[in-house]
């Protein structure tokens, strides 16, 4: 227990906030690194995983390669990379890019997949363009899933961005090295605790995000339609749904 | 007109879903196309705005053959009516009904009127424009899927079961709707369906399909009904049993029409029928208003 106050009293001491190592200089580092990171993935994944989920095609590959990559130790490839390109913050950016790659690309195409075929199929009889299919049925339904995807992707980032720290000095995972290799266990735990908030604080944004973008209309993001509703002739009856509600 | 020459369709995995299908289509007139199932009628239909292409073969419209016109653009002149309506779930209703001429360029404000009159032509209230499709029954689901499918004054109008998943009432509702909407219209509508009493009600042209899409026999439902082509049509439309061989029978002091099962099937009414059935071809006996069994 005496740890704990250490590590609190650690947290809140004001002298440890300021300066160039100070723990405010370390949470926008943080912070900016998932980000930056979660970006990367991003622009890798997303368009993948919309071709995929829009063609059907090289599912099994996808499938096949975010289980390799979720496979690879993630310290073992940023050591790997950072003897092969040197010391700094390029081998934490493509190992944690590594890591987010898979939840983001099985958010993109799931999302994709999980629409009722039949809102497809009518969307291209009535004259959508492949494109026009994408942008206005496919994305807007396919949403709630990505963004299910790119939340859990930064649960994984934002905890293992501290490693960004054994190569480079950067981020909170900095107070963890810091003190370790001083014996300072306050202030390793301190770190900990302070990175386990950061988690805490992004999750809850991507909850209220995820609940923001299940369209209007659509009461859970995985089915789109309702076909047990549709028999019955309820003219004027209650709304069935509680998001489209005004 | 709609003419399919000789076309064959083959799948990938080596199903012949049609297999050298001619037919003529007429103007505004309906063709109804029914068959049980894999005839091959949703293939036909979807092959009409290229969604499905032919392997073998030409499709015409109007003199024009299909396969030099751009998909996309095709399918913008022609209305698609599904089974389980096919409305776009996070779109309202009238964003629903006005997705196609939007895409087509009209201006935002007039296709949203569009869409409203629209909603009256298919006897949908204007109040429920802004509701999303989830919150709408079965059948005003299928009400909705029609105005879209009208939305962009198309000459040809094609519908794949449309009331299919709908219950019996709300089903013979919507088809008195749109035989009146075929009368003020005048579209050429091809209907797919495998309920003979569905293709004998709607259809000026009736085509009953064997598998493989192999014609059975083209006519009125009056011709089908009198002159049925083979044993398998016979059967097909029931023609050889149950309530559609009816004869005369003197009961008490009247004359009732009784089918081969002694099943008492209603009277001969002089001068048609006594109320709202179709004003077409169609003066056979087994009209579902004339009582009987239910469908």
């Amino acid at each position: 227990m005496n740890l704990f106050v250490d590590a609190l009293n650690w947290i809140l001491d004001p002298a440890n906030y300021t300066g160039p190592g100070g723990i405010s200089v370390r949470l926008v580092e943080h912070l900016g690194f998932t980000v930056v990171a979660l970006l990367m993935a991003s622009a890798i994944a997303i368009p993948c995983g919309f071709v995929i989920g829009h063609t059907g095609r090289g599912r099994g590959l996808a499938v096949a390669t975010s289980g390799g990559l979720r496979a690879i130790p993630t310290l073992g490839l940023l050591t790997l990379v950072a003897l092969w390109i040197g010391i700094g913050l390029g081998a934490p950016y493509v190992a944690l890019t590594v890591l987010a790659i898979p939840p983001i690309l099985a958010g993109a195409y799931t999302g994709f997949e999980a629409i009722d075929r039949a809102v497809i199929d009518s969307a291209r009889s009535v004259g959508m363009s492949e494109a026009q299919i994408v942008r206005t049925v496919e994305i807007p339904l396919g949403l709630p899933l990505l963004i299910a995807g790119l939340r859990s992707a930064t649960l994984q980032v934002v905890a293992t961005a501290t490693l960004a720290a054994y190569v480079a000095d950067f981020g909170l995972g900095r107070f963890l090295f810091a003190g370790l290799k001083t014996r300072d266990y306050g202030e390793m735990l301190g770190g900990s605790i302070l990175v386990i908030l950061l988690a805490f604080a992004l999750e809850g944004i991507f909850t209220v995000v995820q609940r923001l973008v299940v369209p209007r209309g659509v009461a859970s993001g995985r089915l789109p339609v309702d076909r047990a509703r549709s028999a019955r002739p309820s003219p004027g009856m209650e709304p069935a749904i509680t998001e489209g509600n005004h | 007109m709609i003419e399919f020459r000789s076309v064959s369709k083959q799948f990938p995995d080596g199903t012949l879903a049609v297999e050298d299908f001619s037919l003529t289509l007429p103007s505004h007139q309906t063709t109804v196309l029914v068959g049980s199932s894999g005839s091959g009628k949703t293939t036909l239909l979807r092959m009409i705005n290229r969604m499905v292409d032919p392997s073998s073969g030409a499709i015409e419209i109007d003199g024009v053959g299909i396969h030099t016109l751009e998909p996309v653009q095709l399918r913008r002149r022609i209305g698609y009516v599904m089974q389980n309506s096919g409305l776009l779930p996070h779109r309202t209703v009238i964003d629903n009904v006005a997705t196609v001429p939007l895409l087509r360029g009209t201006p935002k404000k007039n296709a949203r009127q569009d869409a409203l009159a629209l909603l009256d032509t298919v006897g949908l209230d204007r109040s429920l424009a802004d509701r999303y499709p989830s919150q709408l029954s079965g059948g005003q689901q299928q009400r909705v899927g029609v105005a879209r499918g009208l939305a962009v004054n198309p000459n040809i109008l094609l519908m794949d079961e449309p009331f299919g998943a709908v219950d019996p009432i709300v089903r013979a509702e919507l088809q008195q709707e749109l035989i009146r909407l075929q009368s003020e219209l005048g579209k050429t509508v091809v209907f797919v369906t495998h309920d003979i009493e569905e293709a004998f009600l709607l259809g000026d042209q009736v085509v009953i399909l064997r598998e493989g899409g192999r014609i059975a026999q083209i006519g009125s439902p009056a011709e089908i009904l009198a002159n049925p082509a083979d044993d398998f049509v016979a059967s097909f439309v029931g023609a050889d049993r149950g309530k559609r061989a009816l004869h005369l029978e003197r009961r008490g002091d009247g004359d009732v029409l009784v089918d081969s099962e002694g099943r008492l099937a209603g009277v001969l009414v002089p001068g048609g029928r006594p109320h709202e059935t179709k004003a077409g071809p169609f003066p056979g006996p087994g009209a579902p208003a004339q009582g009987g069994e239910p469908q």
